[in-house]
């Protein structure tokens, strides 16, 4: 079976624990409006590789991921589901971590026997809640949170340890209710190991004109620490608001 | 001859009781220190004081131009200047080059014509009976090498295809044995000088000629340290007594190094953990307080940051920047197991947080996976706060160095007072495959350098028929460079030569013979896209091949990919196996450096359009970097593919610079809850604490 790969990042720090090989899938559903991979979106191209081309990648390098592993991160991993329940299979079978960096909008609950298996060989998910509020994640990103709020649940219920993430843009995703209401959800969740805000950047910008894609964020300018910050206190104080209860 | 002195009090015998051999010394006498860094004291008064004095200067200096004072009239030797002070009652370390901080000293030996530029181009003027006196009477050694220059040599410099060599400035690259004059005293040292000059064999061959004489240099340059520190009130004939004496009496013989020779690399050694045996015994007899011990070694870091030379704006250019390499290496793993790193080992690199961060002396850890925790963590929170710590590969090095070796320049290991190297320069191998496509006619100028070849002369390049004539032009190439520097180290041994340094070192010395290249990852990417690509020759009138039209994708080095990383490989070993064909002066052992970090930008400026698609004029990737944004796979492929070089050819040493914006080392944002434990996040470089999720855990 081949998948296809937008890229593979050799380094990758920041997704997952440890130093990781990142693999980029190609292919997404979501077109949110502060997504620095454009270049991502489109399905069906990019390079062909099997999981074992991928796997023969990291273990070449394997001494630089001792405290690692393989990250698969996109566009949307969980587009290409066999391909990456096969890759991860291999990887456990070999010792590997594996950590998947998604949006979630693709699970489907009445549809959930491939996601039984691809969960057998995840160790570590990374799940990007960009907006509790329905309406304002279709606006965000096109499409409606359900299948992201039951696949938190379907984590939880299967205790698959969950990094919750959330990315603080300007007057778009720090609103204090909601982020609030995003904690009180996060509270509910028993799997999570870990919060990661992250403060909206503009380094993807010139990916869009490159692409001809107009950028509907033009203007907004990066996060700052501090934003990141508040915003991560109002999710806790949402997170504690639930636990005391 | 019964060696027995009361300084050495407390101090486990051995070896080196009976022999210089301070290796010895320090196994029998070292303490390994696992703990962290909270024994370490803030900067004294003094301290502070005589750092806002230095900062007041080095603002002085900044706005007159980069120099404050020039000694355009004195000739720089050991003895040449009365004492400097910066604040005579306050520094607890003392000793400058000339007689007063800032002030450059004139060292005509290199070549007049350099020393007479460095003075004119900072707006000074080089007294005229010196100028005379080193025109007519006394030969520099810039003036022997070109006396001996073959009209080839010549030409090769002069279109740059040799670069950076050491024909009229020091060499550079010698570190001595500062710690010998501590733990034996002068008077030691000098014995054994005079004993090795005893020994000499007596049929006086020109090799036994030079020997002698240079022993007799080496004693007279030894009786001359004396001399100088004396003058500022110390008498060095005998062992230090204690760990402010013994700072003092190696830095005495750094000093005389610096007041002798404005080399290109001025290394410090490898002292710290020598120096935590007095420190520890001090400590353990209440001689000095741990404040007490630190002050001493920020003065003594702060001297060695007010190292200078007078240079010209060219060599600075090439350097980028007014560098002296004053190369300090610390930590590393003992040959028997233990690690190497001490307390001091903290004190010294503790120095950039009471004095703040500073590019000299290059603070070097010799890092091993087997270093302590604890150390590792130190280094990395410094690292985070200076950016000012330069790492090595120990585990890499020891294997062929030992455990008492120290970096010369930024990567060359040496062992100390056991080994010297010859220094020179790089081959611009990118330059020497278009001399191969040209036939050796230069892409630029457009005259024969090389031999007249036979040319290139189709359409699109064929990779056999290019790596033929490359193969070809490599060979002509590393024998006109090894003999270039040959003439140049014969000629610094016989006019520069290297007298208070080469004192410090064991009679028979292994000498390196130390080339390097430049333009590896053009060259690899040149000849993948001639194999794996197709590669058009545009000419200009005249028939030269000028320009490249690359037609379609090829493998590029610094992406794990190993059909242009065995091309890397390929060149880096033939190169070197060419180097090895040639004789090399003093018995000489070739290997080769891939190392520029900096004067790649210089080199790139003097070639031609590459193949690869570079064009004339941009710069090369430094020392074995892959080219500017052709590594696409993240900073590990890249390194892998560096890694595959063979060390085994490039012992000298093989560089890969990246830099990588904080951010994407790690994240200090985010909360962590239940097992994840801090440490998990704290591996590798990348270290940073996250908060915990307070009044959270579910248990």
């Amino acid at each position: 079976m081949k998948g296809f790969i937008h890229s593979i990042e050799s380094f990758g720090a920041v997704d997952g624990p440890g130093i990781r090989l990142v693999v980029f899938l190609q292919g997404c559903i979501l077109r949110c409006a502060y997504c620095h991979n454009p270049d991502t979106w489109k399905i069906g191209v990019g390079e062909e590789m099997t999981p074992g081309d991928i796997i023969e990648k990291y273990k070449r390098n394997r001494h630089f991921y001792k405290n690692g592993g393989i990250t698969v991160s996109g566009g949307e991993p969980l587009l290409q589901l066999d391909f990456l329940t096969e890759l991860f299979s291999i990887a456990k079978s070999e010792g590997i971590h594996t950590c998947i960096d998604t949006s979630g909008a693709v699970f489907d609950k009445k549809n959930s026997a491939k996601f039984d298996e691809l969960i057998k060989y995840t160790d570590l998910v990374l799940l990007d809640l960009k907006h509790i509020d329905c309406t304002k994640h279709t606006k965000i990103t096109g499409v409606g949170n359900k299948n992201v709020l039951e696949f938190a649940k379907y984590l939880d219920k299967n205790k698959v340890d969950v990094w919750i993430r959330h990315v603080v843009v300007p007057n778009l995703t720090d609103k204090e209710d909601d982020l609030i209401q995003l904690g009180k959800f996060i509270g509910t969740l028993q799997n999570v190991k870990a919060l990661e805000v992250i403060p909206y950047h503009t380094y993807g910008v010139k990916k869009y004109s490159e692409l001809g894609i107009q950028y509907r964020l033009e203007g907004t300018v990066s996060a700052s620490q501090e934003l990141a910050a508040t915003a991560r206190s109002y999710i806790i104080s949402g997170i504690k608001c639930t636990y005391i209860k | 001859m019964n060696y027995m002195y009361d300084s050495w009090k407390g101090f486990e015998k051995g070896t080196w009781v009976n022999e210089i051999n301070v290796r010895s010394f320090i196994k029998h006498n070292f303490t390994p220190y696992d703990g962290n860094e909270d024994f370490l004291e803030a900067p004294t008064e003094r301290t502070m004081n005589l750092w806002e004095q230095v900062l007041e200067l080095s603002k002085q200096e900044r706005e007159a131009g980069g120099v404050l004072d020039m000694d355009t009239k004195v000739i720089s030797t050991i003895t040449s200047h009365a004492p400097g002070y910066l604040d005579k009652d306050k520094e607890q370390i003392v000793g400058f080059q000339t007689d007063k901080p800032f002030k450059r000293a004139l060292m005509p030996y290199g070549g007049i014509r350099m020393a007479e530029k460095a003075c004119k181009d900072n707006g000074y003027e080089l007294d005229e009976n010196v100028k005379e006196f080193f025109t007519t009477h006394r030969k520099t050694h810039n003036a022997g090498v070109f006396d001996a220059y073959t009209p080839e040599m010549r030409a090769c410099r002069s279109s740059h295809i040799i670069t950076g060599l050491p024909d009229a400035y020091g060499r550079g690259r010698i570190i001595g044995d500062y710690r010998r004059i501590a733990l034996y005293g002068v008077d030691r040292l000098i014995e054994d000088k005079i004993e090795q000059k005893a020994t000499t064999r007596s049929a006086m061959y020109s090799q036994v000629i030079r020997d002698r004489e240079e022993l007799a240099e080496q004693i007279r340059a030894l009786e001359d340290l004396k001399k100088m520190a004396a003058s500022y009130g110390f008498d060095i004939s005998l062992p230090a007594n204690n760990t402010k004496e013994a700072v003092q009496w190696l830095y005495f013989g750094y000093l005389a190094a610096v007041k002798e020779q404005n080399g290109a690399a001025m290394s410090l050694g490898r002292t710290s953990t020598f120096l935590d045996i007095y420190a520890e015994r001090d400590l353990k007899n209440n001689v000095f307080t741990e404040s007490e011990l630190q002050e001493i070694i920020d003065h003594f870091i702060m001297k060695l940051r007010l190292i200078k030379f007078a240079r010209t704006p060219e060599y600075n250019a090439l350097f980028s920047g007014d560098p002296q390499w004053v190369t300090e290496s610390i930590g590393g793993i003992s040959i028997d197991g233990r690690h190497m790193v001490t307390k001091m080992s903290y004190r010294y690199l503790h120095t950039l947080e009471n004095l703040g961060a500073a590019p000299e002396p290059n603070l070097t850890v010799l890092w091993s996976a087997r270093l302590p925790e604890n150390f590792k963590r130190f280094c990395a929170k410094i690292s985070i706060e200076t950016s000012s710590i330069q790492y090595e590969n120990d585990d890499l090095m020891r294997f062929t160095h030992g455990d008492d070796y120290a970096i010369a320049c930024c990567v060359s290991s040496m062992r100390v007072g056991k080994e010297m190297q010859f220094f020179g320069a790089r081959a611009n191998l990118a330059k020497c495959l278009l001399y191969a496509i040209n036939g050796g006619v230069d892409e630029i100028t457009g005259k024969q350098i090389a031999p007249e070849f036979r040319p290139i002369t189709t359409e699109y390049l064929n990779y056999d028929e290019v790596m033929k004539k490359y193969d070809d032009m490599m060979e002509w190439l590393a024998g006109v460079y090894v003999n270039m520097l040959n003439i140049i180290h014969y000629m610094h041994d016989k006019y520069c030569y290297e007298k208070i340094q080469m004192a410090l070192h064991d009679k028979n010395v292994t000498r390196w013979f130390a080339t390097g290249i430049a333009g590896l990852s053009v060259v690899a990417d040149s000849l993948s896209a001639i194999k794996y690509a197709k590669v058009k020759v545009i000419r200009n009138d005249a028939g030269l091949a000028v320009d490249y039209e690359v037609e379609g994708d090829f493998p590029k080095y610094g992406n794990d990919d190993d059909r242009v990383d065995k091309i890397a490989y390929d060149i880096v070993h033939r190169f070197m196996e060419h180097i090895r064909k040639n004789h090399t002066y003093r018995d000489s052992i070739p290997t080769t450096s891939i190392l520029t970090i900096t004067s790649n930008v210089v080199y790139g400026k003097n070639t031609g359009s590459t193949p690869d698609g570079r064009k004339c004029g941009e710069a090369f990737a430094p020392g074995a970097n892959p080219m500017h944004r052709r590594d696409t796979n993240g900073a590990v492929a890249s390194l892998a593919s560096v890694s595959k070089l063979p060390f085994k050819d490039a012992q000298d040493g093989i560089s890969n610079t990246f830099s990588i914006i904080p951010n994407a080392l790690g994240k200090d944002d985010i909360v962590i809850s239940g097992d994840l434990h801090a440490d998990y996040l704290c591996e590798n470089g990348a270290c940073f604490s996250p908060t915990l999720f307070e009044g959270l855990d579910r248990d």
